[in-house]
């Protein structure tokens, strides 16, 4: 092993080795000298000026919160404010025992052991001097009690802060969103300057969507303390700068409107102002109070929101892939006629069955039982009646590739790019995404199914709503947004509009037919027309919760309601000159025309009347 | 060896020796560290603004590194001279893959993330490098060949500059003065030492255009002129001195300095608690403390000198004059005569994973001190 084992010669080596720790202690003695000559240097010869400016050093500088940009309605009024609460907080050093201190804070206000519990938890975490929430949202008799006691509360004390409050309570969770404490994931992605003196940030909706605009940016002030650190005066001050306002597009009163008209039913509502795009109401019922998260939401009520079985914080709006059924129909007709796979004088004879050739097994039409919708049915009719064996027909003849493209066209199988956080992309089944999701090629079957908006086929609520808008600003591509302008300021709408290109003719047909759904006498949603004074132009749908065998009838008094058929309706108004869309969806509703089609009604007339008298609204 | 008779007698009488000596204990050595772990906790309560959880926590942690270091002493010297390769290598693979995957804070990347526990592969090196440049150097003649020192230069080199890329310059400079101090007692020519003097005030203007960051850079600045920077790079620094200044001959008193207690002193229970000491007790604390360190140092030098084999020797030498290092960077650059590096005060900074390492270097100088005398 030893290469040079021969010459060694351990006596020499062991005194070269004691030589060279000999000097290096006498490294070690020089260098200690040096520190301890810098140490009395600092601590005896410069003690005087040291001591001094220790006492005078009493500056520090805080960062100061700034004020969260409010969010309006379109008319102006507040849907997410700023309004100060008070917390007991309790700095540890500053107390002489912590635990008589909250006896004694206890026997003044009630302080319970759950708000002890959070406490000592934090206690153990925290920085030297900071300030620790012994018990949030003080009433105004409380703080009056507090600032009595003071003089035997060493180191209790009331601050105030400003935190978010919605005054609509449920109307808006899904739209606005919440703001909630910053956790531990978020902390390691976000700014810490720019967040030093802010505890909550957006958690959903447009709360976070819109998080770096609604911040604000920090402010700062220097601060004197005493002796043992209490705020005594501020010397400086930099201002914070308060966050960017936005207005939004959505209507309290078309808002109110829709939620209501659920009536305690599940589903969601997104209503369109065609010519902007603007989201006018976007209803996801049930909801819940987004107060609660404000100031920390208890384990029990968020548990009771978690596990309830009407989700609650599920936003089915935007989140919700639903299969569209028969509200396809619309956009489905307009694809066989603009890609000429069928002409508008096409008929087929009905019997309530349709064969495909090769394939055993008939698909059924919704009436299959009553005989089908019989002979001569054209397109009109097909929309009017909602035909499923034309629309099977109409499928295999124009061929999943067309249906596919002009889909994606009209806002389906992709975001639709609102300017909400979580949006699904619900889908549109083709070629490429069997093959991709299933690893399977595309079979006739499959086109069978989509063309009446079944089979693999999803869409959200927006998807349905940008979809109808598209159809009655015929072919305007618009992206929908909730925000309308930030500071006062408008966004407008997109500088780039795109325009799908129809042959008007087909356009007008279609309409029509729309029309007729409501207006005529065999149309499935007429029972909306009695009393209206404008026309309304739309196409009710059907979902299926749960596949019936081709043999059996769907029979829902057999089944139990959350079984039931979904009900979907779209539609827009007033159909010769459109200015609002709209696409709901009730879960378990059944039919569209009977459970949807009213829903839309209300909205409607809520819309036309405040176009009749504008409500003047002063901020 | 007369010198050395003041360590000597620190040596506890005949009985509890050979108790100690089988239990492969060297009692002077524990007492002493005993002692420093005492000042830490005392100085971290008042340093952590009075809190028992950071106290408990660190208490937890000297156990766990008193019992490891015992557990390591009962280890032969002969094995880390036969597995220092191997402990090299895998710190070195371990270092490249933290330069991969690891996880860090603050923007360094210095933890491998196991999932359940996680390691600091630059703390290893901190031993695996004297461990491996002692192993090496003693199996040759000495004083070593040019040869020999390249070798071991370029052992010593690569952790390094790994280290320095994470960027730790702290853990790297005492990972460099270990590999440094192995050479040196092993008998490096005065010639060489003087060219590497001169080599490395060649490099500095090479390592502060190209190697060095922004920020390190910046640290330097502030080291010449703390006030051009209040309230950034500067800050840390004005207020330590501040704290040190006024802490006076005696100081404000246990939990009483008003610099650290205000929170104008930044990490005061991390790599600035010495600031704390000097303020709460003042010149008289610190030199308090400094002679225990010395003291300890002392008893390393004289584990060296009657240790059994080549190895041994540059072990036990290495360790102690690196325990030096460890101090000097970090009482200097708190007190202002130094760069801001991360460094931690041994035994009295908190931090677990820094107080383990030094518990195992001391057990394995208490293994070569209680190794039986050949004859």
């Amino acid at each position: 092993m030893r290469d040079d084992a021969a010459f060694s010669d351990p006596q020499r080596e062991r005194m070269i080795f004691v030589g060279r720790l000999f000097i290096g202690s006498l490294a070690i003695l020089i260098l200690t000298i040096v520190l301890l000559l810098r140490y009395f240097d600092l601590q005896v010869s410069r003690h005087e000026d040291f001591a001094t400016q220790s006492k005078k050093n009493r500056v520090l500088v805080r960062p100061v919160a700034p004020p969260r940009g409010l969010i309006y309605d379109r008319n102006g009024l507040l849907l997410a404010d700023n309004r100060p609460s008070y917390d007991l907080t309790i700095v540890p050093e500053r107390s002489e025992n912590i635990d008589s201190l909250i006896g004694a804070l206890d026997n003044l206000i009630s302080v319970s052991e759950s708000d002890i519990q959070r406490f000592k938890q934090k206690l153990k975490r925290r920085r030297p001097f900071e300030q620790t929430i012994l018990r949030t949202n003080l009433s105004e008799t409380e703080r009056a009690i507090l600032e009595v006691n003071s003089h035997r509360l060493a180191g209790a004390e009331v601050s105030a802060r400003l935190i978010r409050s919605y005054p609509f309570r449920e109307l808006f969770a899904h739209s606005v969103g919440y703001m909630g404490r910053i956790n531990e994931r978020e902390s390691r992605t976000i700014d810490a300057l720019k967040y030093s003196g802010t505890v909550s940030i957006g958690k959903v909706g447009l709360e976070k969507f819109y998080e770096s605009q609604l911040l604000g940016t920090v402010g700062s002030e220097q601060v004197e303390t005493n002796a043992r650190g209490r705020v005594m005066r501020v010397l400086e001050k930099t201002p914070s700068i308060a966050g960017d306002n936005l207005t939004l597009h959505l209507d309290s009163n078309l808002q109110r409107v829709g939620y209501e008209a659920f009536a305690g039913e599940r589903g969601a509502l997104v209503a369109i102002e065609i010519e902007t795009g603007g989201i006018l109401a976007l209803v996801s019922a049930p909801s819940y109070d987004p107060n609660l998260f404000v100031n920390g939401i208890s384990q029990k009520n968020y548990d009771g929101l978690l596990y309830s079985k009407d989700r609650p914080l599920f936003d089915r709006a935007i989140r919700g892939q639903y299969p569209p059924g028969s509200t396809i129909k619309p956009l489905f007709g307009l694809t066989a006629l603009a890609s000429k796979a069928i002409s508008t004088n096409f008929t087929i004879q009905d019997d309530g069955f349709f064969y495909f050739p090769g394939i055993e097994r008939p698909w059924r039409d919704h009436n299959s039982a009553t005989g089908g919708h019989g002979a001569g049915v054209g397109l009109a009719k097909a929309i009017i009646e909602s035909c499923d064996v034309y629309f099977y027909e109409l499928g295999v003849r124009t061929g999943i590739d067309k249906l596919a493209n002009y889909a994606v066209e009209f806002g389906l199988g992709h975001t639709t790019g609102i300017d909400l956080p979580g949006e699904r992309p619900g889908i549109m089944p083709s070629r490429a995404w069997k093959r991709g999701a299933r690893g399977q090629s595309w079979f006739n079957g499959d086109t069978i199914n989509t063309s009446i908006g079944q089979g693999f086929m999803l869409t959200t609520p927006l998807q349905l709503a940008v979809m109808t808008a598209r159809i009655a600003s015929r072919g305007d591509v618009r992206t929908p947004r909730i925000v309308k302008a930030i500071n006062g300021i408008d966004i407008g709408p997109d500088s780039e509009i795109g325009k799908i290109e129809i042959d008007d003719r087909y356009w007008d047909y279609v309409h029509k037919a729309m029309e007729d759904v409501v207006h005529s006498g065999r149309g499935t949603a007429r029972s909306i027309n009695t009393g209206l004074d404008y026309r309304i132009a739309g196409k009710t749908g059907t979902a299926q919760v749960i596949s019936i065998d081709t043999d059996d009838k769907y029979d829902s008094s057999k089944l139990e309601k959350r079984q039931w058929d979904h009900a979907l309706f779209v539609a827009y108004a007033p159909a010769e000159n459109p200015k609002i869309a709209i696409g709901l969806i009730v879960e378990n509703g059944e039919h569209g025309g009977l459970s949807a089609a009213p829903i839309a009604r209300a909205v409607f007339d809520a819309y036309m009347q405040s176009r009749a008298q504008p409500t003047v609204v002063s901020r | 060896m007369h010198r050395y008779d003041f360590v000597r007698q620190l040596n506890s009488p005949g009985g509890d020796r050979k108790r100690s000596r089988a239990m492969h204990v060297d009692t002077p050595l524990l007492l002493l560290l005993l002692a420093l772990c005492g000042i830490g906790l005392t100085v971290l309560y008042s340093a952590s603004g009075e809190s028992i959880f950071y106290v408990k926590r660190q208490a937890t942690f000297m156990l766990f590194g008193l019992i490891v270091m015992i557990a390591f002493a009962q280890l032969k010297p002969r094995f880390w001279e036969r597995w220092s390769l191997f402990i090299y290598t895998a710190g070195l693979l371990s270092l490249v893959l933290v330069l991969f995957f690891g996880v860090g804070a603050k923007g360094a990347q210095r933890w491998l993330d196991f999932g359940v526990t996680r390691f600091q592969p630059s703390e290893l090196m901190k031993l695996a490098v004297p461990l491996m440049v002692s192993a090496y150097l003693s199996n040759r003649y000495l004083p070593p060949s040019f040869k020999h020192i390249l070798a071991a230069t370029l052992a010593t080199m690569l952790p390094v500059f790994l280290v320095a890329h994470q960027p730790d310059l702290g853990t790297s400079v005492i990972i460099f003065s270990s590999g440094f101090f192995a050479i040196f007692l092993a008998g490096l020519g005065k010639r060489y030492l003087i060219s590497t003097g001169l080599l490395v005030i060649a490099a500095i203007p090479i390592l502060w255009f190209y190697v060095l960051l922004d920020y390190q850079k910046q640290r330097v600045l502030t080291l010449l002129s703390p006030e051009q920077d209040k309230l950034g790079a500067g800050w840390n620094i004005i207020q330590s001195t501040t704290a040190i200044g006024s802490g006076g001959w005696n100081g404000k008193g246990w939990t009483e300095g008003t610099q650290s207690q205000l929170n104008f002193l930044p990490e005061s229970h991390t790599d600035f608690i010495i600031a704390v000491l000097a303020e709460e007790f003042g010149l008289i604390g610190v030199m308090t403390l400094m002679l225990v360190y010395l003291l300890v140092i002392a008893r390393c030098m004289f584990i060296a000198i009657n240790a059994q084999t080549m190895f041994s020797r540059l072990v036990a030498g290495t360790i102690g004059l690196t325990f030096f290092v460890y101090i000097f960077v970090n009482m200097g650059m708190v007190s202002g005569i130094l760069p801001v590096v991360g460094a931690p005060l041994p035994f009295i900074s908190y931090g677990g994973s820094a107080i383990v390492t030094l518990f195992i270097g001391f057990g394995i100088l208490m293994a070569i001190s209680t190794e039986p005398k050949r004859i």
